[in-house]
Parts: structure tokens; sequence; C-alpha cells
């Protein structure tokens, strides 16, 4: 542990390198034995949008960015491969690739998450069912985020792909799978496998026994050979070939926001953290056993230590947050900068009884309704641009609360903190309100990077860098906490108003156009 | 009542000029419009473009308002704009100096805290942002008053309360302690606020060197300064963290 009275340096290490393969960027940051960060390096990668609502991302250009991060961040550390123990991946979850396992290239550009070609292909998997077809085995409802249904559209729209699939020379994988297939040498010998964290949102994995589900399988219409083996987020899965860390174990992979719960170790039931970016992302651990949601939310792992017990989590996700003050800045122009929503919203003591719902596409967690649009209520001539400030702040904060509420009533577990990161924990208010709204005590982490951090524990893990959990909480630093000061009373009142306004929100686009 | 300046009466007629009706005009125009001679318009002019308060468009040469213009009037930075840019490296000072840090602006005659971060131990902290400091005891108060024109003319016209025997109240050794800050580009508090309490500050500039804010590490005066001496590696590490945040400012601002 660092000694404090030391300032400035990072010691001689050793050190764990994490991947992040991310939506719209590559990164990789070295961290010390004490989950500092020593170096980072990133680049971005072209968005592919050939038609309205698909999204591409070449695979190829991924892998040359990974591969230039990687070797941006060791020399910026100014260390070798050999002061590196160890390389842990995250990655952005659900994006699709298939590719020749005889040549390495990619068939199709990659499927990213956001993709909403296979709508129609999930409506018909869904048969006389619907969307929860596969939700006892699987987790997750049928929409078109999950890899499944990508693979068997590419299956069905590259010419002669079915055939080579079947024949065995073609290889699934999410971009964690990517990432370590060509780490690990590729066409030279590359392992071609997967964690149970990114299996879990294929719509192809049964959840209960960590395995490929054969009839879903057919269902879908894949056949098993594509399939990359499914492993524990922390083992050593096999060592980089070539490149600067040439021979380096290659030890983690976690989904970001699963890697995000293992950086701000949620190791324990009840435990959650929130990601607040352009969208939030919510995740509880709820132990050893996959809990099954009935108030919207997904089932899915949290992560699995070597041949530990999986451990899962229920996530709910909201769509519009970080992006709502976005909207205000560009669309409305009622701030120039995001920061200054803050600013706006504190020059009044409350919202004037105004309230704003976004569902600019619907409501999400864990209302599922897609007919329901954006408002804002309660005006009167009162209600001021400030007050209107209040309640885009006060949107997420209540969002927040509702995903919260769908984990208490589906884990029985009572919220005692929520661990927060991303971008908009730098504004007080929000952090402020949130503990108001939730009636629990708001923390944030001193490593806003928990993502990587996540991936260089697991992985650090995998190779004895650090002995145990219980080594990683040690690190874990408060660098603020927000208590609760908002009277039972007024709580109870607002959020009932805030109810009132999402009622407000649902019917409005009529069946014919949705 | 001193003569006025003729120069700058024709300056602010031209910017007049460019502000009203059409936005671009050539040398003639503005020359013609003002009863000038072509030679004193154009010398006016260069000096206003030098200043960037005038910009000259490359290829028709007509005239137009400058950035600068823009500038004066939105030269508040925003202080959740600060905390936003200073986040991760005040985080960083916590982390490597294992004590707590805030960051500090100037607000109605003392210092808001609007950014804080806890020491890094698991003690139960309080977070005390909103919290107001006295400017002429504290480390981020005394180099907001050294850099800070404004709250130098606040602080040596307010009262100086004396709050431990270590306070400096008296004015010709209050601007003294200020010179030696400016000279050095950092200020410390040892027990001259709160006994057993000392920190360390140095100022935040934005892109036009301007003191927006100052950031600083605060801890018991047994760590903070053993036996008397401020740790010079702390010093070395505010320093450090205060150019981080300014240099993002200046990058993102415009």
């Amino acid at each position: 542990m660092t000694d404090a009275h030391t300032t400035g340096t990072h010691g001689t290490g050793p050190f764990i390198a994490a991947i992040d393969q991310g939506t719209t960027s590559s990164r990789c940051i070295v961290f010390d034995k004490d989950g500092r960060i020593v170096s980072v390096d990133q680049k971005e990668h072209e968005q592919i949008f050939p038609k309205p609502g698909w999204v591409e991302h070449d695979a190829t250009e991924i892998w040359e960015n990974v591969q230039e991060v990687v070797a941006g961040a060791i020399v910026k550390a100014g260390i070798t491969s050999a002061d590196v123990k160890a390389i842990g991946i995250t990655n952005q979850r659900e994006t699709t690739l298939l590719w020749d396992k005889n040549t390495g290239e990619p068939v199709h550009n990659a499927l990213v998450w956001q993709d909403t070609r296979t709508d129609a292909l999930c409506k018909e998997l869904g048969r006389n069912v619907g969307q929860d077809r596969f939700r006892r085995e699987t987790g997750l409802p049928l929409a078109s985020y999950f890899a499944g249904p990508k693979v068997r559209w590419l299956l069905d729209n590259v010419e002669g792909l079915r055939e080579r699939a079947e024949a065995g020379d073609i290889l699934f994988g999410t971009m964690d799978s990517w990432v370590i297939w060509n780490l690990t040498g590729g066409t030279d010998g590359g392992v071609h496998v997967t964690d149970v964290t990114n299996a879990s949102r294929t719509l192809l994995m049964n959840l209960h026994k960590m395995e490929w589900d054969d009839k879903i399988l057919s269902s879908i219409g894949i056949p098993a050979a594509v399939l990359p083996e499914i492993r524990s987020s922390a083992e050593v899965y096999g060592h980089a070939k070539g490149g600067i860390l040439d021979g380096v174990p290659v030890a983690s992979a976690l989904g970001d926001q699963q890697a995000a719960l293992f950086g701000q170790t949620c190791f324990a039931e009840g435990e959650a953290k929130s990601t607040y970016g352009t969208g939030t992302f919510m995740l509880m651990n709820t132990g050893s056993t996959p809990v099954n949601s009935y108030n919207g939310l997904l089932t899915t792992v949290g992560y699995q230590i070597g041949d530990k017990p999986p451990v899962y989590a229920l996530e709910g996700s909201i769509a519009v947050t970080g992006s709502l003050v976005q909207w205000m800045r560009d669309q409305m122009g009622l701030i120039k900068s995001a920061a200054e929503i803050e600013t706006l919203a504190s020059s009044v003591e409350d919202n004037g009884g105004a309230y704003f719902v976004p569902a600019f596409s619907g409501l999400f967690a864990p209302y599922w309704r897609p007919d329901a649009r954006g408002v804002i209520t309660g005006l009167t001539r009162y209600v001021t641009k400030a007050h209107i400030a209040r309640a885009v702040l006060e949107a997420t904060a209540w969002q927040t609360r509702e995903i919260s509420d769908a984990m208490t009533k589906d884990s029985g577990v009572e919220l005692t903190a929520l661990k927060v990161d991303g971008g908009m924990t730098s504004n007080n208010l929000l952090m402020q309100t949130l503990a108001d709204f939730l009636d629990a005590p708001v923390v944030r982490p001193m490593v806003a990077e928990t993502t990587c951090l996540g991936a260089a524990y697991a992985a650090g893990l995998a190779v004895g860098f650090w002995p145990d959990t219980d080594a990683l909480r040690a690190n874990w630093r408060r660098a603020a906490e927000w208590t609760p000061r908002m009277d039972a009373d007024t709580r109870a009142r607002e959020y009932k108003s805030w109810l009132k306004a999402v009622e407000r929100t649902m019917g409005w686009v009529e069946d014919e156009e949705s | 009542m001193a003569k006025n300046i003729q120069s700058l009466e024709r300056a602010a007629a031209m910017l007049r000029l460019l502000a009203g009706g059409e936005r671009r005009l050539g040398l003639s125009d503005i020359a013609s419009s003002l009863g000038l001679a072509k030679g004193t318009a154009h010398g006016i002019l260069r000096t206003l473009q030098l200043e960037g308060f005038v910009e000259q468009d490359a290829t028709s040469g007509r005239y137009q308002l400058g950035a600068e213009l823009l500038r004066l009037g939105n030269s508040y930075l925003d202080v959740h704009e600060l905390r936003a840019r200073a986040l991760v490296w005040t985080d960083d000072l916590a982390r490597s100096s294992g004590e707590s840090v805030h960051l500090g602006v100037l607000h109605q005659h003392g210092v808001l805290i609007v950014h804080h971060v806890f020491r890094p131990d698991d003690s139960r902290q309080v977070l005390e942002v909103g919290a107001m400091q006295p400017l002429h005891s504290t480390a981020l108060g005394k180099v907001l008053s050294a850099y800070d024109p404004v709250a130098h003319s606040e602080v040596m016209e307010a009262e100086r309360r004396s709050f431990t025997g270590r306070t400096v109240t008296a004015a010709d050794e209050f601007e003294a302690m200020l010179d030696l800050i400016r000279a050095q580009g950092w200020a410390a508090d040892a027990e001259e606020t709160w006994e057993g309490v000392a920190a360390v500050s140095a100022p935040i500039h934005d892109r036009r060197r301007m003191p927006v804010g100052a950031v600083a590490v605060t801890g018991a005066v047994e760590r903070v300064a053993p036996g008397g001496v401020l740790r010079p590696e702390l010093i070395a590490a505010v320093r450090d963290c205060a150019r981080a945040v300014s240099r993002d400012l200046g990058a993102g601002r415009f």
C-alpha cells in the first residue's frame, strides 16, 4: 500500500495493463498496485452508418487501434513488457463479429449494439410467446441489442457464410473474443474464448449452467461450430504473441458495465453501482443466484473469478440522462456548457412545480413503453428556465430511484448505498438530489476510470498480483459522499408528482405509428 | 475633469459602427463615415485588430468585430465548469498526498469551496462544498488575495480577525506575505486559521492568465509540516495539480 507520506510516485512496478475496447474509442490504461493510473492512451474509431438505424464498426481498424493504444500507454509509462504482469480486457457489450479463422479477416463489419436491423427478426423469433420467449434461460428479452439475432442476420445476409460457418471455418465473437484471439496469435494459435459476462449478453447462454443453450441455438439458427468457449472473467486465457507485450498473460474479460461493477468493488450482495454518462447503467450484485425480474430489469452475470461460482446481477438502464443536458445545451440553448446546468439549477430552491420526463424514444426500465414520448408538465407562469434546469437534473435522479425500487422488489434487498461514476458525478447538485431521492448515501470513488480498473483488477487477481477481493476493497477510496437531507414527506410528495408526470407520457404514439 | 483621449473616442466610434447595421465594412467606408483620413482610420483599426477587437476578412479586406469582444462579455468562468475540469487532477492529488483537497473561488469577500475530495482513508468525512473560508488566513484565501486584484482590495479593506496566535493581521506584514506568495507561486497556512491544521495552495489560471481559483491540500500540521517545515513534495504536488487544471482550462475554453 502507499506510504501516505510519499507523493507523485508510482514506484517501479510491477503493473497491470487494461484494454477498454469501447463504442467510440479504444483505450489502454496502465495501473499500479494501488490501483492508481500510471498512463493512458486512447484512439477513436469510425462509426459507420450504412442506413438509418444501422451502426457498424470496422473490426480491423479496431484491432489496429488496440495495438496502437497498448504500445502508446506502455511507452508513456516508460516501462517494458517485463514490468507488466497481466493484460485485462473490457469491452462494449453485445457488438457482434464473425471472422474467417484461416485468414483472420472479418467477413463483415461488426454489428454494433445500438444497431436496430434485427428488430423484425426479434419479433419473428418471439413467435407466439413474445419478447420473453428466452427470458427464463437467458435473463434477457428478445431485443435488437443482443448478439444472437445479429449472428443470425449475418449468416442470412452474407453470401455463402452459412456453409462456411457449418464447415467450421468461421468464428463468432463479441469484441472481447476478437481482441483476445488477435492478442494471443490470431491465425497462429489464437485462443477463441469469451467470458461469462459477455456470453450472458448473447441471448444464447443458459444463465444457470453457464453453457451455450442448444435449444436456443437451433431456434435462432446458429451452428455451434462458430461459438467461442465460455470461460470465467478472471483466468489466464493465453499469452500475448508478438507486439509490445509479447509473452504477457491475457487474464481477464468483462463487459464494460460489469467491469465498472468490479472496479467499484461491489463484491457483496446488495451492493450497486450506477454509471452516469449520456445514458445510465445501474447494476446490483445479487450474489450466487440469478434473480428473475418481474419489474422490467435484465438478469445478467456480474462476474466469475476463476473456478469460483459465478456472481449474478440485476441491470437497469436509463436511455436519456447526460444526453438530456446536452439537448438543453444544443437544441434548447438554455446553457452554454454541460456544467452550467448546475449553475442555472442552483439559482432556484426547487423545481417550481415543473417535471420533465425525457421519454424521447419511449420509456425504458421499468416501464418498457415504446408508445411514450417526453413531456414537461406542471407549467405555470411562475416557472423559469432555472426550474426547468432543476427538473432536468431531477429526472435523472427519479429514474435512478425507479430502477432502484424495481431492484428492491425483484431481489428483496434494500439499497444501502449507491456507488457512482461517470462524467455526471462532477455535478454536485445532481449527486445531492440523488441521495435525497434515494434516501441513501451516494458515494463517489477516487478513481473515476472504474471500467478499466475493473478489468485490471480481474486480471491482477488471475495472476496473483492481488491476493483476493479484500485487497481490492482496501484499494477503494472514497472521494466524496452525499447524504440524504430531504425530509420524508417532501420526498413522498415529489415522487408522487413525478409518477403522475410519467403517466402523462404514455400512449402518445398511436399504434399504427409505432 | 481630464481631457478626453481622442484616439480612444475614435476607436469606440469604430466599434459602434461595426456593431450596427452592415457587419463588414471596408476601410474607406469607415473613414468616410467617421470623417477621418484613411491613414488615421487604418492606424486605429490595426491597433484594434492586434488586440483582437476587430478582425479583417482575408479575401475582401473588410473589417468586422473580433472574437475578443465576445470573450469580454463572457469572461466569467462557471464554477461548475471549473470543478468538472479539476475532478481528475484533484482526485489524483488527494490520492498521492494522502490528504484532503479543496478547490476555492472568490465569493462575497471570502473563499467559496466549490469542490472537496476526501482524505483517502476510511474515516468519516463531511462534504464541505458550499462552505466559506476567510481570505486573509487560509492558504486558498491568501493565494486568491495575492493573484486576484479584486480579492486583494477586499482583503485589505476588511477586518482581518485573529483566529490563532499565528494569524497575520497587520496590513504591512500581510502585504509582505502576499509579495512572497507571488514570488514563490504558492501559499501556506500553518495553524493560522485552525489549531493543528496546515495547508498548501497554488493558483489556477484560465487561458488569459486570469486567476480563477485556487487548489489546496489540507491536513494535520504534523503530517503536512512535520517539525514546522512544509513537506517540499506536497508543495510540488499542489503546484503540479494547479498547473494541470490551468492547462485544461486553456485548452478547451473557447
